[in-house]
């Protein structure tokens, strides 16, 4: 009888958090829409992802950031994504360039992937459960 | 929980651009305000906008902002027109009144586009709000 993987959820914890990473810089731009000189960041989701998940066949390294440090898996990789300028379409007179009409659109889709991320989590509940009560109740 | 983190931001977006919408009616009201010396004349007002930056040391320098703060109201520089209202009592020896600088075309762009941003953070939150709900719901 084989334990319960480690890594039960697979890589949608770690997408979890970047997504939630992401709707806080997004919110941010839209904060901001209006500010002088701000400049719009954004997260690569990509590059973050295959930092945390590593081979990108699904597995995930420990990671260990600083000098004798045992890797903890789970926080390393992508709280600590790296965030971006984003390349403005249009240059404005006071600096900013937050362009209202991509970080909405950019903040929607961000929600979807993470309810999406949330459905595979639920699934996987699902799963171990009709697992643990061999398909009753 | 960053998640949380976008409650304030976004209400910091809306406490900002609620006050925007504060000098706006402020300045329309006053547009037609006179007064007897040029000191004393309305001078259209304007919030100045910063982002506030976090405080955590955690991402280094590629940290993002946390929420916008209104660092304090302007007062527009642009010349006072002076009319000719001998008949005015608040006129002065010579007869003239100072109006206001108030642009009301400026104002009710700046209305809008306050109004427009308001709008945004206020879905910003509810979209957060329905996502911590179905996270609070998970498994279920």
């Amino acid at each position: 009888m084989s334990p319960i993987p480690q890594n039960l959820f697979g890589i949608h914890t770690q997408a979890l958090d970047l997504w939630q990473r992401r709707a806080d810089v997004l919110a941010n731009n839209l904060a901001n829409a209006d500010t002088p000189g701000y400049l719009a960041r954004d997260i690569d989701f990509r590059k973050a992802l295959s930092a945390a998940g590593g081979s990108g066949d699904g597995s995930l390294p420990l990671q260990a950031p600083t000098a004798g440090q045992i890797g903890n898996g789970p926080n390393a990789g992508p709280g600590q994504a790296a965030l971006e300028y984003r390349v403005p379409t249009q240059p404005s007179m006071d600096g900013n360039t937050v362009d209202a009409q991509v970080e909405q659109s950019d903040f929607a889709a961000n929600t979807v992937h993470y309810q999406a991320s949330l459905s595979f989590i639920t699934a996987q509940i699902h799963m171990l459960r009709t697992a643990i009560t061999g398909g009753q109740s | 929980m960053s998640l949380y983190s976008i409650f304030n931001v976004a209400g910091s977006g809306m406490a900002a651009q609620s006050l925007r919408l504060n000098t706006v009616a402020s300045n329309l009201a006053n547009a037609e305000s006179v007064s007897g010396t040029p000191e004393g004349a309305y001078r259209a007002r304007e919030p100045l906008f910063a982002a506030v930056q976090s405080q955590q040391a955690g991402g280094g320098s590629a940290d993002a902002s946390q929420g916008v703060q209104v660092l304090g109201v302007t007062e527009s520089q642009a010349a006072i027109p002076q009319r000719y209202e001998p008949g005015n009592p608040l006129a002065n020896a010579d007869g003239y009144v100072y109006a206001s600088n108030v642009n009301p075309v400026d104002e009710l762009v700046n209305m809008i586009s306050a109004s427009r941003a308001y709008q945004n953070n206020v879905e910003v939150m509810n979209s957060a709000k329905q996502l911590m709900l179905k996270t609070l719901t998970l498994g279920q």
